[in-house]
């Protein structure tokens, strides 16, 4: 890496301070240091978020409160976690490795950017993500990976995280701390789709720091459920991947929360299909006849077609876990 | 630049507590621990497989959790306990995951070896050593190209076993 | 009781447990500077010029060598069996872009941060030029290898007449399958130390590398200075599955920066550097055409195939070995043809070449199979060969038939309904495939030495290298062995190009060469010291000290004309289980059955942790394995260890392995056959086979990811 500046903030407002002024924000590292070492980021001041970051993992009545400083490991085993919101705990436990995992705090999760392999080398000319206006290299070149929902002519790329996934099917809300005070967000407003900016991905202002990450604490979140898709059986961000949850009463989808990973250009959330499962028994047949809206929208670019192919299955199949086959 | 209330690394220098010693070293923010143990302490035990937390060879156990030394910032890890291969033996008697590493031909080149020993170390720590489909799933951050992973896992179950 | 054949755990464990096991890249050196490469962002074309001014800025820095500055190489030779056709890349030595990712300056500087960061900011201009890089595109300008270009290897020259054969079998079929370029990928980065003596005269070399010898003659030449007087060292390999048979362009950089900066200099690749700085097992495609019987008796073979090629190298490797000899059959057909693209060169990966072909073949047979109505191990069975027709000689042994029949029962093979899609666990389909394996039992010369001291110690030593099948323990069994010792009174010696004359390691030829060598000069050794003592027996080691001076003997091995007189080969089955979810298209290993007549087995416990290594690489190529190159720029997408895909632990399956009893008289040496490559050669078609079976879909791509299996 090249030489940088690494700035101690001794608090969240000062933090959000020196990010305004320009130091690009660092957590656990586990993706800022990826990038720096590939030269695809080159910030030379660093802003250490660690020291300030809240790591506490609470639950109360309201839910789950996580902070944004709190490893993935630490949460991925958290019994509370595991009780209130197993789609987390699930997605956690599949995602990276435990080394990453003691690593890599939940703020950053959020933040990790995607997997494409031209956003990623440094050495090719076409990603309009790390070098705006020079065009997308993933079209009509090796995108087994990439995203089929919400993508245009500029990127489409998809976002690897697995927790967001999980966090946009349980409607969670994020705590902020910018420098000029704090706001929540709804998770699904944090990421954004893109027309013309694939390079601005969040709707953060500069300087913006994710603190906590609160969870509801519902019926659905409990028996929620996350399905992971990938070659290999561990250590591979997802294909594809669902994070469901139902509420059924008397053999009766009463409600439903459904998202998809690595589909779509962000943590993708499939209104169509929740609405479609309402009301309906909660069977296989339900399920299928659901998830086939999964794919309302879609566009191949490619290698990516089986992503279309594969997405209602995954997602009857996933259906089907949280309405509690096994 | 706005430095008056936050506090700049002081450059150059870190202080590294490897393996119970106490190590100063004059390195700016750059430096990963792994790099600073490789070739500034000459503790080459940690293996550079990857540089970007993907292979696991780089694995040692900091404030008592098995972490990627190329992800993390030698500057981070000041004055924080860092254990690596090199100091598991203990007076030159193996650990016993090391003993159970030989008895089971749990490697072949050996290169990702130390990085497993740390990491199976830290599993059994974390009471993941017993059962086979955890250690399976829990020691896939640390790849082995020769693919000794049944002996591995032979070796950790019989390592746990006995701690 | 003998120490070959006991299951001994390795000499080098406690120095690899320990961390103490020093690989290219840990040896340390007094004033050590550091080197990072620059690499090219074109496929083909010149280079018009660099802009160094932001590089030179870099603290730190003490030189930038490009093709303008740097000095300048002699020729580098062609050393075979490893080095290919045609003419290597000599770096910066000229303008020329080969391909992408190639070295085109090397930054030095006093730290290894320094040397990254100041290379990261060197600006290389370019006149690049069209290149062809799509694989579709390139097969359609593919044209036949050449007899120099294929060399010993078979190819081009069957036997009988295939094609009219095939026109008239009563049953027939024609296999078309594809396999994807893949990345040996071992786990250490590939790197080289390099260090001139103060005359510049001497050099001195920790290099990544299973040929130390074949190393420093390529240096020597490449420096003009004669190979005594270049020393290279690695004692330990960490894996290497063919990526260090050459000597790939950044050792020599290395070296030229050294001597530039008169300082020891280290270059380590990083993992995406890796994969244009050195080379792959190639992209092919192959067509297997099979004629047969109504009772499955083979009639006509003709096995195709076409492999990606670089623009200035031809590599070809033994992809047709294994099909005219491994089943009996009288016309054979084998096409050889090379596909050029603006590539970095292909090389050996691990089985090279058979693991290719034997793929495609036994895709082939189950296809047959199935055609038939037909057993996949009854086909086998019916069509095992008596001699190998290719060579017209007769094995030195043959253990196919035990193998397959050893494999199936342990298996439990009787238990499979043949009907594809027919076996289930719970939701999961099942599939059981099975494939014969097959590896030449290479061996070559091969030289030792062995002495014992005035104080009793002994020592051994050869040039040979360990990259992990496990060269320091198998080596100290024959020494201890042969002189009656115990494993821990034999200091070894390996991996130092001053020591006597080895062969590549690779090839799975280590132990059937150095291990004769060993024991001959053992053998020598001891009649040295019973001669001067004049005794017929006792402990060599007492009679040394009480002697009171050392003795010393050379060794060799020469397989003489054994090549000339039998047709010596391993042979082997496998069979293996996969689920298939038939929601997520996800493909998983359950198990894995081996049988392997190898001839004698020197260390059963290291012999069963080469099959077990073997078979997981076997999984890589199965289901995960494919370097993806852009089809426009040449660039490697998936450059790195999280999206090139090898095996995990959690994709470990249940792995069983046995050895047939194999005492062959005739293979010369120690009556080995070698392990290393046979044991990954049949689990890819095992598996698909198994794919197959479960699925009804016969997928013809390698690797079978769930996008393939999705759309198949
Ligand atoms: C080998 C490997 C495998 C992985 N596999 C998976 C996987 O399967 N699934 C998965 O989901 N992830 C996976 N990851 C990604 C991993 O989860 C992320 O790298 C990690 O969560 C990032 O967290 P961090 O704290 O290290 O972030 P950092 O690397 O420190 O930061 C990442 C980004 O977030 C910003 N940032 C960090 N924290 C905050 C905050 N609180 N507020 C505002 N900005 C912030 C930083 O500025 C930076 O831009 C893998 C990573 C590795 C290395
Ligand atoms: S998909 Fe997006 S990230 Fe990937 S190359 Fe295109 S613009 Fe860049
Ligand atoms: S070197 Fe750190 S994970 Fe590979
Ligand atoms: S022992 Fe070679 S990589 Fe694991």
């Amino acid at each position: 890496m090249q030489s940088f500046t690494l700035q101690r903030p001794s608090g969240l407002a000062e933090a959000a301070r020196l990010g305004a002024e320009g130091g690009e924000f660092i957590a656990g590292g586990t993706d800022m240091l990826q990038l720096m070492k590939e030269w695809v980021r080159t910030p030379d001041r660093l802003v250490d978020l660690d020291p300030v970051l809240d790591p506490r993992i609470e639950a109360g009545p309201q839910g789950l409160r996580i902070g944004a400083g709190a490893r993935m490991e630490a949460v991925a085993v958290h019994p509370e976690v595991a009780r209130i919101a197993p789609a987390i705990s699930e997605a956690l436990l599949e995602s990276a490795s435990p080394q990453v995992r003691n690593l890599a705090t939940m703020g950053g999760n959020l933040l990790q950017r995607t997997r494409c392999g031209y956003f990623r080398d440094a050495g090719v000319a076409a990603c309009n993500k790390r070098r705006p206006g020079s065009g997308c290299a993933a079209i009509g070149g090796e995108n087994r990976i990439h995203a089929v929902l919400g993508t245009s002519g500029q990127c489409i790329a998809t976002h690897p995280s697995d927790f967001a996934v999980a966090l946009v099917a349980l409607e969670a809300t994020l705590h902020l701390a910018g420098p000029d005070g704090e706001r929540d967000m709804p998770i699904h407003h944090l990421y954004r789709t893109w027309d013309t900016h694939p390079e601005q991905e969040t709707n953060l202002r500069p300087g913006e720091i994710i603190a906590a990450i609160q969870v509801p604490a519902t019926a659905l979140s409990r028996n929620a459920r996350y399905l992971k898709v990938r070659d290999r059986a561990a250590f591979e961000w997802a294909l594809l991947s669902a994070a469901v949850g139902l509420e059924i009463d008397g053999g009766t989808v009463r409600a439903a929360r459904v998202a998809m990973g690595g589909v779509g250009t962000k943590p993708w959330r499939m209104r169509a299909v929740e609405a479609a499962l309402i009301g309906k028994p909660a069977n296989d047949d339900s399920y299928a006849a659901a998830a086939a809206h999964a794919t309302e929208g879609a566009v191949a670019r490619g290698e990516n077609a089986y992503k279309i192919t594969l997405m209602p299955r995954v997602l009857a199949r996933a259906l089907a876990l949280a309405g509690g086959a096994a | 630049m706005n430095t008056q209330d936050s506090h700049t690394a002081p450059a150059p220098g870190v202080t590294l507590l490897v393996n119970g010693t106490r190590h100063h070293l004059a390195i700016g923010p750059e430096v990963t621990l792994l790099d600073a143990l490789r070739e500034r302490l000459n503790l080459t035990g940690a293996k550079k497989g990857c540089d970007l937390g993907q292979c696991g060879a780089c694995t040692v156990i900091l404030d008592g959790k098995r972490v990627n030394s190329c992800l993390v910032l030698a500057a981070r890890a000041q004055d924080r306990p860092i254990t690596t291969i090199e100091g598991l033996a203990a007076d030159g008697r193996l650990h016993p995951l090391q003993q159970a590493f030989i008895t089971h031909d749990a490697f072949q080149c050996g290169y990702c070896t130390p990085g497993q020993i740390m990491s199976g170390v830290a599993l059994i720590e974390e009471g993941r050593g017993h059962d086979e489909a955890e250690i399976r799933k829990h020691m896939s951050g640390n790849l082995c190209r020769c693919g000794a992973y049944a002996n591995i896992i032979a070796a950790i179950r019989e390592a746990a076993a006995r701690t | 009781m003998s120490l070959i054949g006991q299951p001994l755990p390795r000499v080098d464990g406690p120095d690899k447990v320990t961390g103490r096991a020093h690989y290219a890249a840990d040896f340390p050196a007094d004033r050590m500077a550091h080197a990072a490469v620059v690499q090219s962002t074109i496929a083909r074309g010149r280079i018009t010029g660099f802009d160094l001014a932001e590089a030179e800025q870099v603290p730190g820095v003490l030189a930038i060598l490009t093709h303008r500055n740097a000095p300048r190489l002699g020729k580098i030779p062609e050393i075979p069996p490893v080095d290919p056709v045609g003419t290597p890349e000599h770096p910066l030595q000229d303008d020329l872009v080969l391909h992408q990712n190639q070295h085109i300056a090397v930054v030095v500087a006093e730290t290894l941060e320094q040397a990254r960061w100041a290379a990261s900011r060197v600006r290389v201009s370019y006149a690049p030029e069209p290149a062809v890089i799509d694989m579709q595109a390139t097969l359609r300008h593919a044209r036949p290898a050449s007899k120099d270009e294929i060399s010993a290897k078979p190819g081009n020259v069957g036997r009988g007449d295939a094609d009219a054969t095939l026109a008239s079998a009563a049953v027939t079929v024609d296999s078309l399958s594809v396999m994807e370029r893949e990345n040996q990928n071992p786990i250490e980065l590939h790197a080289t130390t390099a260090q001139w003596d103060s005359d510049g005269e001497r050099l001195t070399v920790w290099d990544k590398t299973q040929w130390v010898q074949s190393c420093a003659k390529h240096l020597g030449a490449a420096f003009n200075i004669p190979p005594e007087r270049v020393h290279v060292i690695d004692p330990f390999i960490g894996g290497a599955f063919g990526s260090s048979l050459r000597v790939w362009p950044h050792t020599y950089i290395a070296a030229m920066a050294a001597k530039v900066v008169g300082r020891p200099v280290k270059l380590v690749l990083s993992r995406r550097e890796y994969y244009g700085g050195t080379g792959a097992r190639p992209w092919t495609q192959q067509r297997v055409r099979l004629g047969a019987d109504r009772d499955g008796s083979l009639q006509a073979i003709r096995h195709e195939v076409t492999a990606e090629n670089s623009r200035y190298e031809i590599y070809t490797e033994n992809v047709l070995k294994a099909t005219p000899i491994l089943y009996r059959c009288r016309n054979v057909d084998l096409p050889y043809r090379v596909a050029l693209r603006d590539v970095n060169s292909p090389n050996a990966m691990r089985g090279p070449g058979l693991a290719t072909g034997v793929y495609a073949l036994e895709l082939a047979m189950d296809e047959l199979a199935v055609a038939l109505k037909m057993d996949p191990l009854a086909l086998r069975l019916r069509n095992i060969p008596e001699r190998d027709q290719m060579k017209d000689l007769p094995f030195s042994s043959i253990s196919l038939e035990q193998c397959l029949t050893e494999a199936a029962s342990r298996f439990g093979w009787d238990r499979r309904n043949h009907q594809p899609g027919s076996m289930r666990d719970g939701r999961l389909q099942l599939g059981w495939g099975m494939a014969v394996s097959n590896y030449p039992a290479e061996k070559v010369k091969a030289t030792a030495r062995a002495r014992v001291t005035a104080k009793g110690e002994v020592h051994v030593a050869t040039a040979s290298s360990d990259m992990g099948p496990g060269t320091w323990t198998s080596v100290t069994q024959v020494a201890a062995d042969t002189l009656d010792l115990a494993m821990e009174q034999v200091k070894l010696s390996i991996g130092d190009s001053a020591l006597p004359m080895a062969p590549v390691h690779g090839g799975s030829m280590t132990i059937s060469s150095i291990g004769p060598a060993v024991r001959d000069a053992c053998e020598k050794l001891r009649g040295a010291v019973y001669g001067a003592a004049g005794v017929n027996t006792g402990d060599i080691l007492e009679i040394a000290r009480r002697i009171g001076r050392d003795f010393e003997a050379e060794g060799a091995f020469d397989p003489g004309d054994l090549e000339e007189r039998f047709s010596m080969e391993g042979f082997g089955a496998v069979f293996a289980e996969v689920t298939v979810d038939p929601d997520t298209s996800e493909i998983r290993v359950r198990r894995i059955t081996g049988a392997y007549g190898i001839g004698k087995v020197v260390n059963p416990l290291l012999a069963r942790s080469q099959c077990i290594g073997g078979m997981m690489g076997g999984i890589g190529m199965a289901l995960l394995e494919q370097t993806e190159i852009d089809r426009r720029s040449g660039r490697f997408v998936n450059g790195n260890l999280a999206e090139y895909l090898v095996p995990t632990m959690a994709d470990t399956p249940a792995l069983d392995v046995t050895f047939v009893p194999e005492e062959d008289r005739n293979v010369g040496g120690l009556g080995t056959k070698g392990l290393g490559e046979i044991a990954l050669v049949g689990v890819a078609p095992a598996i698909a086979n198994a794919v197959f079976h479960a699925t009804g879909k016969r997928l013809r791509h390698l690797p079978m990811t769930p996008d393939r299996l999705a759309m198949a």
